[in-house]
């Protein structure tokens, strides 16, 4: 097939089917419990050099316990999917964890602005850099998902998007049409905050799913963190509501509250005064280490760390805002 | 003395140009609020739906992020990226609002960076996010953004998103889905679309307060000229008050 365009931009992974396969080939099928602690789980699956992607949207159903536990053990050189990612990446980059990215969206919270410490990081010239977009990286996820080395997707052509990535612009064997061909992305390891999930790893979302899915038959190792652990007859109970079966799965974590200070549908809602203390604590690089310390550093446990932060009365004060209820005001 | 903002009138007039029965891709803050406008007053059939997955909401509420769980409140669906995506790309989604440092004549858009390295650039942005995709696929792509000559540039350091790339036929040339492209650019002074040979900005019509000159002193390009340049209606009463009191009472993104 010819190539009639490329970018520069690095592909950090293999995007090889066979090779893909031939790790699939050896994982593991069987209904085993998965259950451990967040820190095993972290210590066990990411590994430094490696390549990470992490679930839901930004400060949405985001693993953000586990963001904390990666910073925590000091995980560093990793391959990092900035995809849709926002305080997350904020949270990453205040680690320093990756210094090879694919970016898609990173360093902004969405309406809340930019992270000034995440920017000084991306400004500093110490990460390597290929850009893509939001679709590209789910694009990217679903060719490695259906096993397969690219998909042809028609965005990005004629742009400096597609210069500084590593897709290539190819022709259709049909129609002569021009498409721009992502290459698949098959992660080292994931993370993802689920609702609901049993020892084995069958889990249930009720939200959108933004890339999750894909990215959990994509990922070579994946940990999931639940909002709740249920019993295996429960998932068998009605299985069309498993979104993400226990064979791709290899490490199950039960962190409620994981995705806070994040948003959890149906859950609890943001904590927005926490993420300004956030951005505005960043602008001064010596307060924002002190910052890390109190929240990250010497903190043992994601519920120390909502201790901090108002404990289960804050929870139970997020959960009637996210329900617009007003059931547990005091 | 005009008895709106210019966030409020860019709002308005963006809103006006999203027509019943269609449907539009938003993000946060103004394009939110110009769609969840239309709802409320000329187009409630309006079919809104956010990238991360959410369709169809009754928004209670202006979202922080376009994946929050607002975005899905009492929505008909709840789905993933990869499929509002890939409707957007079958040609199901005809509005979206995009913005971005800099802007120039062909309507291309830069949310990258500034300055020449681009693996240490001088100052980052967010990158694409949805943004490149929106601009390739929905049929009519709109910009709402104060205007000055640094940010309708001559030349973009970095396209991140298509307008009509060179201009011309260059736009179908390059591969991307035919009969698309930028549709309004709405300003804090002025309102342009763009010419149908050139694809190059063209004032349509000039909001209240600004002159001609105005609007081309603080342009970093030189704009064409429709034959007859309208004036821009201001928002009525109506439109304010739906605004004022049920898009955004907490004025997040009219301002004080």
């Amino acid at each position: 097939m010819d190539v009639i365009e490329e970018g520069i931009g690095r592909v950090f992974t293999d995007p090889d089917a066979d090779n893909a396969r031939a790790f699939f080939k050896t994982k593991s099928r069987s209904l085993t419990s998965k259950l451990m602690s967040l820190k095993d789980a972290v210590a066990k699956f990411v590994h430094d050099g490696e390549y990470l992607a992490i679930g839901g949207f930004g400060a949405n159903r985001t693993p953000i316990a586990a963001c904390h536990e990666i910073v925590r053990q000091g995980k560093k050189n990793m391959g990092f999917a900035g995809h849709t990612s926002t305080h997350d990446f904020q949270i990453l980059s205040a680690g320093k964890v990756f210094d090879k990215l694919d970016i898609a969206y990173i360093v902004g919270l969405e309406a809340r602005g930019l992270s000034p410490n995440a920017r000084r990081y991306m400004e500093s010239g110490e990460v390597e850099v290929s850009e893509w977009t939001n679709y590209c990286l789910s694009a990217r996820l679903k060719a490695a998902a259906m096993g397969i080395s690219f998909v042809p997707i028609r965005n990005v052509m004629g742009t400096d998007t597609l210069k500084f990535s590593g897709a290539k612009v190819i022709k259709c064997p049909f129609t002569g049409q021009k498409y721009a061909a992502m290459p698949a992305l098959w992660p080292d390891v994931s993370v993802i905050h689920v609702h609901e999930a049993d020892m084995y790893g069958n889990c249930r979302i009720r939200d959108i799913t933004v890339s999750d899915l894909d990215l959990a038959k994509a990922s070579k190792h994946l940990i999931i963190t639940c909002e709740r652990l249920i019993p295996n007859e429960e998932i068998r109970r009605d299985p069309s509501r498993t979104v993400i079966p226990f064979f791709c799965v290899d490490a199950v974590c039960e962190v409620p509250y994981g995705a806070y200070p994040g948003v959890m549908a149906y859950e609890y809602f943001s904590d927005e005064e926490h993420l300004r203390e956030w951005m505005a604590v960043e602008k001064d690089p010596e307060a924002f280490k002190a910052f890390l310390d109190k929240n990250i550093y010497n903190v043992e446990s994601h519920f120390d760390y909502i201790r901090l932060h108002g404990g289960m009365e804050k929870m139970l004060a997020l959960r009637d805002k996210e329900l617009m209820t007003t059931s547990n005001e005091a | 003395m005009a008895d709106y903002n210019t966030m409020e009138l860019m709002i308005v007039t963006g809103s006006r140009e999203l027509i019943p029965g269609a449907s539009v891709a938003v993000g946060t803050g103004a394009p939110c609020a110009a769609a969840m406008l239309a709802q409320k007053t000329h187009a409630p059939d309006l079919l809104i739906i956010f990238e991360a997955g959410g369709i169809d909401p009754r928004l209670p509420e202006m979202p922080i992020s376009v994946g929050d769980s607002r975005t899905i409140w009492k929505a008909c669906q709840a789905t993933s990226m990869t499929d509002t995506m890939e409707a957007f790309c079958r040609g199901m989604v005809d509005y979206t609002f995009l913005g971005g440092a800099q802007i120039d004549m062909y309507g291309n858009l830069n949310s990258t960076r500034i300055g020449p390295d681009h693996q240490k650039p001088k100052v980052r942005f967010p990158g694409s996010g949805g943004a490149n995709d929106f601009g390739s696929f929905c049929w009519n792509m709109m910009v709402m953004t104060p205007q000055d000559s640094k940010r309708f540039a001559e030349k973009c350091d970095f396209i991140t998103t298509p307008g009509y790339l060179k201009g011309g036929n260059s736009r179908d040339e390059s591969g991307l889905p035919k009969g698309t492209g930028p549709y309004r650019i709405i300003t804090n002074m002025a309102v342009f679309d763009f010419e149908p040979k050139s694809k190059r900005m063209r004032i349509i019509s000039i909001n209240p307060g600004y002159s001609e000159k105005d609007v081309q002193d603080n342009c970093g390009f030189e704009l064409l000229k429709a034959k007859k340049i309208k004036d821009t209606h201001p928002p009525t009463q109506k439109e304010l008050a739906v605004l004022r009191e049920e898009v955004d009472p907490y004025r997040y993104v009219i301002g004080r």
